[in-house]
């Protein structure tokens, strides 16, 4: 599996994350509009593809169909690593 | 210079009349044999000097890899401008149409994506009004 921590250091793939926890479900048609209309990023949906491709192989990322269409999920279970490496302070006391 | 006609691809042309004049509620402009096809258009009822829309059969095998490839990232085939998109919306839903995207707001419009049942899919589009 990628690394997560690979994954999350773009910032067009964070904003792909942030559209999806704003709402889950989307085709890439629906986050390349998404992007632009919302975040002025102009990359071309190859560019968009390959990055959700990235978050894809992390895990941070998942797919199912809709009819025949593509929908992409953010499943967050990959970020608990950073929790289990680093736990907030609060937690240690 | 004007358009006057566009065309998408349909899987059976006797299926996607019955789901363009029933479910979307367009009317059949032409339906002329030709062969084993037909050129098939509609229009619709609220512009029947409009624009036509051909229903195209897809029997050529470009167009399978093309619409396949289309339809798995989304990516609508044509673009349809309604008044009221939720309540458009909630009408198709109930006849059992598949949306791939809800009633979205994009900003300047509300849009929404179905799959059109003959290997297609289609934005509807409903403009705000032009802020004064």
């Amino acid at each position: 599996m990628a690394d997560v921590y690979h994954a999350l250091d773009d910032e067009t793939r964070r904003l792909i994350l942030d559209e999806l926890a704003r709402r889950n479900g989307q085709s890439l048609f629906e986050l390349c509009s998404a992007l632009t209309m919302r975040h002025g990023i102009g990359s071309t949906r190859q560019a968009i593809s390959q990055h959700l491709a990235v978050l894809e192989a992390a895990g941070l990322v998942t797919t199912e169909r809709r009819g025949r269409t593509k929908l992409h999920h953010f499943n967050r279970e990959p970020l608990a690593v950073i929790n289990e490496r680093w736990p907030p302070a609060g937690k240690d006391l | 210079m004007r358009i006057h006609l566009t065309s998408i691809f349909v899987d059976d042309q006797r299926a996607a009349r019955t789901f363009y004049t029933e479910v979307l509620g367009f009317e059949v402009r032409h339906e002329i044999p030709l062969g084993d096809d037909f050129w098939l258009t509609v229009v619709s009822p609220e512009a029947p000097d409009g624009p036509e829309l051909l229903l195209e059969p897809s029997g050529h095998p470009a167009v399978k890899p093309y619409r396949d490839a289309m339809l798995e990232d989304g990516i609508p085939l044509a673009q349809f401008t309604v008044a009221d998109l939720q309540a458009e919306y909630e009408r198709l839903t109930s006849l059992g149409v598949l949306f791939t995207q809800p009633p979205t707001d994009i900003g300047t419009a509300h849009v929404a994506v179905f799959d059109d049942t003959c290997g297609n899919l289609i934005q509807l589009v409903a403009m705000k009004p032009a802020a004064t």
